[in-house]
C-alpha cells in the first residue's frame, strides 16, 4: 500500500530490442523518463509502442536492452517484478470487476489481501487513503454504475493504492468524452508536477500530447523517429516524425449540399430493443439528404450499434419506418441492390469479410450472384470475379501479395481498402459507415476519409457513425449526438463545438 | 509493422498472378499434407496401442492391405462399403461449409432406410416398373433424411439450438423410431429373430454394376459427391454458403438469405444420408432392420474431416476407410482381435485429425504470404 510522502521514481529503458522470429518489432529504442515527468509515446499502429511498453513492464522478455529504475539497472522479467519496483499500467480497456464496488476492487487487487477481510477496517483505511488523493471517486457504488471517466480515475487510483509510482497509461482517453479526458489528464498532470508520480502515456492524439506532456518520444516502424521537449515541437513536426515521408491522401473539396437535395435515407419513429433486451432505442426522426454526410457521435454503447443493426436488417424493429429514396426499406439483398444502399460495418475483418476466403472472393460478396446485366445468376463466373478483383485492387491501391491471398493476411488498412473497393464501386445512393478508421494507420485513415468524401461529392447520402469526434468534425455536414438510445442533439458543422457535443455525449444536457 | 512488410509486394498484375499461383499451390499442398500426416500419426498411435496389447502392428497393416486393397475380391469388398461412407461424409461436409458441425447423419441414414422400405412395401404387387419404383424409393429415403437434418438446420437458425447436440440426439430418436416401426406397424410377421420390414420385391432391388459384385450405390455416391462439389464451388448458392460459413455476420450484412441457406444445405446433406439408407435397404439388406444403424453415419464424420469438407476429396477418403472397414473381418479372424479394434483405429485417426486443425498456417512453406505480411 502507498505511504504518504512516497515520491515519483525515474525510469529508463536502454537499447530495447524485440524480435519475433525474423521480424524486428522494436529496434534499439531508448527512452528516459525522469521522476515526476509526464512523457508521451507517439506512433502509428504497429510502430512498436505497445511492444516497448510490454518490454518495460516485464510482459515480454526483450531480445536486448535493460531497464533502469531510479538510476539502477534492474531485472524486470515479469509484471510481478514490475509491480515490486512500483511500475504499474492502466490499460485501454477497463480491468475493474463491474459487479464489485470501487472499494472491493481496490482491496482484492492487493497482493496481501487477507483470507478474511475486515471491511470496517479496510473502509476506514481507504477513507484515509482517499483523503490524500487529488480527485475523488465514489467507492461504494458498483463499478458498472460509474461513468467511463470515473472508471478511468478509479483505474488510476487503483495503481496509486497499490503503491505504483510510475504508471503507463495506454491511450487513456479513447473511451472518454473530451471533457472527461481533460479532467482525468489534468489531475494526473498535477500529480506529476507535485512530484508524486511519473507517467508514460501512449497516445496518437497530438492535442493531448501538446497539452499535458513534458516530453515526447515518437516511434516509427519499431525505431525511434524523434522526440524531445513538447514545448519545442509542433503538430507538423510530430506528424512528420510519425509518418515519415509517406504520401497522404487529401480530402476533396466539399461540394455544397444542394438546397433542394432529396432525402435519400429517412428513419421515422424507429423503436427496437437494445442488446440487453431490457431497454429500447428510439429514433424519432432522421433524414440524410443526397450529397451530405450526417455524423452520429456518441460514446459506444448508447444505442448506435443497435441502430446500425436495424438499418442493416439484423435487428428486429418494433415500430417505425425506414425509407430509401422514398421507398420502404427492409435491408434485403434485393432492395440494397435495387436502391444502391451500401453498408460498411465497423471492424471490417470481423463484420464484412470472410477471413479465410481469398481477397478475390471477398471482393465479390456484393456481386457474385449477378450476371453482366445485373440479373440474378445461378452459376458463378470465376473469371469475372478475378477480373473484377484485379480492377478493384489496382484502383483502390489494396496492397496484397496476390488475389488468392486469404484476406486475413492483409493489414487492417488494406482490409478496409478492400471493403471500400467492394462497396463504393458503381452507383452509390446511400452509404452507411461505422467507425471506418478505427485502429488504422495514418495513411490508411487519410485514404479512407478521402474515399468517403468522394462518395459524398458524387451524390451519396452518407450516414457516418463514429466514436472519433475529430473524424466526425472533419467529415460531417451535420452532427447528431446519440445518448441512451436516442438522438439528443443536432448541430450543423458550422456551429459545431466539440465541448458542447461532448456534454451531450456524456448525457449532461 | 504490417504496412512496412506489405510494401514488398508485387505491383504488376503479372507478378501478382505468379506469386498467387505459387501461394495457391502451397496452400493446396498444405490441405493434402496435413491430413495425410494426421492419418500417419493416428496409425502410429494405434501401433503403440497394438504393441501394448502384445500384437504386431506390421501384421495388422499387412492384413489391412490384403483385406481391403490387394486383390480384385478385396477391392470389390471395399468399394461395396464405400457407397454409404460417401453419402454419410457429404452429410457432414455440406453443413460444415456453413460452419455447422452436424454429426447425426446416422439418424438420416436410418430413417431414409425405413422410408425406402415403406415405399417398397407400398410398391409390392403394384406392377410399377422397376426403375421407377427404385426412383420412388430413393426419393422417399431422401425426403426422410432431408426433413430430419433440415429440421436440425431450422432449429439452429430459428431457435438457436446447437446443431451438434440436436443432430446427435435426433439420431437416437431416429433409431428409436426405426425400432418402433420395424417391430410394430411395418414388421414382416415372417421375421422372427430379427424384426424386419417386408422384403422388397426383386424388381425393385438395386443390382450390381455389370462385371462386378459392387452395387450401383457406388456410382450414385460418386455422382452425389461431384454434384455437391459443383453446388459449392460453381453456383451462387454455394458461394453464398461459403460466405456464410466464413463469416455469418458478413453474410447477414450482405443481405444473403442465411436462414434458407442453412436449412437448405442441411436438407441436402440429410437427403444424401437418406439416400445412403435407401442403398442399404434396396441394394444390401433387402429390408429395413436394426442393422441400418451400423455406424456409417459416424464414420462419415471421420470421412468428412479427413477430406477437409471437400466433396471431391471425400471419394478417395471413403475408399480408404471402406478398405479399413472391409479388412475388419480378416483382422478379427487372423489376429484374434475384437471387431472394435477398427473403431479404436478410427478413433485415434479422428483425434489426430482434430488436433491437426491447429497446425494450419504454422509452416512458412505452405503459407508464404501469411508469413511475409504479418511478420
Amino acid at each position: 500500500m502507498a505511504e504518504d510522502g512516497q515520491k515519483a521514481i525515474s525510469v529508463e529503458a536502454v537499447g530495447m530490442t524485440m524480435r519475433f522470429g525474423g521480424f524486428t518489432a522494436l529496434d534499439d529504442v531508448s527512452i528516459r523518463i525522469p521522476a515526476g515527468s509526464f512523457h508521451a509515446l507517439l506512433g502509428e499502429n504497429g510502430a512498436g509502442k505497445s511492444t516497448l511498453v510490454k518490454c518495460m513492464m516485464g510482459f515480454y522478455r526483450p531480445t536486448a536492452g535493460q531497464m533502469m529504475v531510479e538510476g539502477r539497472e534492474e531485472l524486470v522479467d515479469s509484471p510481478r517484478a514490475a509491480a515490486a519496483f512500483g511500475l504499474g499500467m492502466v490499460y485501454q480497456h477497463f480491468t475493474l470487476v463491474p459487479s464489485l464496488t470501487g472499494a472491493e476492487n481496490l482491496v482484492i487487487n492487493r497482493t496481501d489481501t487477507p483470507q478474511v477481510i475486515d471491511w470496517g477496517k479496510e473502509r476506514a483505511a481507504l477513507h484515509a487513503f482517499m483523503q490524500a488523493m487529488p480527485f475523488q471517486v465514489p467507492l461504494d457504488e458498483p463499478v458498472a454504475r460509474l461513468a467511463a471517466g470515473e472508471k478511468q480515475k478509479l483505474e488510476i487510483i487503483k495503481q496509486l493504492y497499490l503503491g505504483r509510482r510510475f504508471i503507463v497509461l495506454d491511450e487513456p482517453t479513447s473511451v472518454l468524452t473530451p471533457g472527461e479526458a481533460d479532467e482525468v489528464l489534468g489531475h494526473v498532470r498535477r500529480m506529476t508536477k507535485r512530484g508524486e508520480l511519473t507517467v508514460l502515456m501512449i497516445s496518437h492524439k497530438f492535442n493531448e500530447v501538446m497539452t499535458f506532456a513534458d516530453d515526447v518520444t515518437v516511434l516509427r516502424k519499431g525505431q525511434r523517429a524523434g522526440g524531445g521537449k513538447v514545448a519545442e515541437l509542433d503538430h507538423q513536426a510530430m506528424a512528420a516524425m510519425m509518418i515519415g515521408d509517406q504520401k497522404i491522401a487529401t480530402l476533396d473539396v466539399r461540394q455544397p449540399v444542394a438546397a433542394d437535395a432529396a432525402a435519400a435515407l429517412t428513419a421515422t419513429d424507429v423503436k427496437a430493443l437494445d442488446r440487453t433486451g431490457l431497454k429500447s432505442i428510439t429514433i424519432a426522426g432522421l433524414t440524410v439528404r443526397a450529397g451530405e454526410i450526417v455524423g452520429i457521435a456518441g460514446i459506444s454503447g448508447n444505442g448506435q450499434k443497435e441502430f446500425l443493426e436495424v438499418l442493416a436488417g439484423q435487428r428486429h424493429r418494433e415500430t417505425g419506418e425506414i425509407t430509401v429514396k422514398g421507398a420502404r426499406y427492409h435491408a434485403t439483398r434485393g432492395e440494397a441492390h435495387a436502391l444502391n444502399v451500401r453498408f460498411i460495418p465497423e471492424e471490417p475483418l470481423r463484420n464484412a469479410c470472410a477471413p479465410r476466403m481469398t481477397v478475390a472472393d471477398n471482393l465479390a460478396f456484393r456481386t457474385f450472384d449477378l450476371d453482366k446485366r445485373g440479373r440474378h445468376s445461378f452459376w458463378i463466373d470465376a473469371g469475372a470475379i478475378r477480373r473484377n478483383a484485379d480492377r478493384l485492387v489496382t484502383r483502390f491501391k489494396v496492397k496484397t501479395a496476390s488475389l488468392d491471398t486469404p484476406i486475413a493476411a492483409l493489414s487492417g488498412g488494406n482490409v478496409q481498402r478492400a471493403v471500400l473497393a467492394r462497396e463504393l464501386t458503381g452507383e452509390v445512393d446511400v452509404l452507411i459507415v461505422a467507425n471506418p478508421c478505427f485502429g488504422l494507420d495514418f495513411a490508411a485513415v487519410a485514404d479512407i476519409r478521402a474515399r468517403i468524401m468522394q462518395a459524398r461529392n458524387a451524390g451519396a447520402a452518407v450516414l457516418l457513425v463514429s466514436e472519433d469526434l475529430d473524424e466526425l468534425l472533419e467529415l460531417s455536414d451535420r452532427i447528431l449526438v446519440m445518448s441512451e438510445g436516442s438522438i439528443v442533439y443536432e448541430t450543423p458543422i458550422a456551429g459545431a463545438d466539440s465541448r458542447v457535443i461532448g456534454q451531450h455525449m456524456a448525457g449532461h444536457h | 509493422m504490417s504496412e512496412a512488410a506489405s510494401e514488398t509486394t508485387f505491383e504488376t498484375v503479372g507478378g501478382r498472378r505468379n506469386a498467387g499461383s505459387r501461394a495457391w499451390i502451397a496452400r493446396r499442398a498444405e490441405g493434402v499434407v496435413i491430413p495425410l500426416g494426421a492419418l500417419l500419426v493416428g496409425m502410429a498411435a494405434f501401433s503403440i496401442f497394438l504393441l501394448a496389447i502384445g500384437k504386431s502392428p506390421i501384421e495388422l497393416f499387412d492384413l489391412m492391405w490384403r483385406g481391403g486393397f490387394s486383390s480384385w475380391f478385396s477391392i470389390q469388398n471395399t468399394l461395396s462399403r464405400t457407397a454409404p461412407l460417401l453419402l454419410a461424409g457429404l452429410c457432414v461436409a455440406l453443413p460444415a461449409r456453413l460452419g455447422l458441425a452436424v454429426i447425426g447423419g446416422e439418424g438420416a441414414i436410418v430413417l431414409g432406410g425405413v422410408a425406402t422400405a415403406a415405399v417398397g412395401e407400398a410398391l409390392a404387387g403394384s406392377g410399377v416398373p422397376g426403375p421407377i419404383g427404385i426412383v420412388a424409393m430413393a426419393l422417399g429415403g431422401m425426403a426422410a433424411g432431408g426433413l430430419w437434418i433440415g429440421a436440425v438446420g431450422a432449429l439452429r437458425h430459428y431457435r438457436a439450438v446447437n446443431e451438434t447436440i440436436s443432430s446427435l440426439l435426433m439420431a437416437y430418436i431416429a433409431i428409436a423410431l426405426m425400432n418402433h416401426l420395424v417391430e410394430g406397424p411395418l414388421r414382416d410377421p415372417a421375421s422372427l429373430n430379427k424384426p424386419s420390414t417386408q422384403p422388397i420385391e426383386a424388381i425393385y432391388r438395386i443390382g450390381a454394376i455389370p462385371g462386378t459384385d459392387v452395387h450401383w450405390g457406388l456410382a450414385v455416391g460418386v455422382v452425389a459427391c461431384i454434384l455437391c462439389w459443383v453446388l459449392i464451388e460453381k453456383t451462387s448458392w454455394g458461394f453464398a454458403a461459403r460466405v456464410a460459413g466464413g463469416n455469418m455476420r458478413a453474410a447477414q450484412i450482405q443481405g444473403l438469405p442465411v436462414g434458407p441457406l442453412i436449412v437448405g444445405f442441411c436438407a441436402i446433406a440429410g437427403a444424401c444420408a437418406g439416400l445412403g439408407g435407401t442403398l442399404e435397404v434396396a441394394a444390401v439388406h433387402g429390408n429395413a432392420n436394426a442393422s441400418l444403424a451400423a455406424g456409417y453415419g459416424y464414420t462419415g464424420i471421420l470421412v468428412a474431416f479427413l477430406a477437409r469438407q471437400n466433396p471431391l476429396a471425400i471419394i478417395p477418403v471413403a475408399i480408404l476407410l471402406g478398405g479399413i472397414d472391409a479388412s475388419g473381418g480378416l483382422i478379427q479372424r487372423r489376429m484374434h482381435l475384437p471387431d472394435a479394434t477398427v473403431l479404436v483405429l478410427q478413433g485415434m485417426i479422428f483425434i489426430s485429425i482434430l488436433f491437426s486443425d491447429t497446425v494450419y498456417g504454422r509452416w512458412k512453406i505452405f503459407n508464404p504470404e501469411l508469413w511475409t505480411e504479418k511478420g
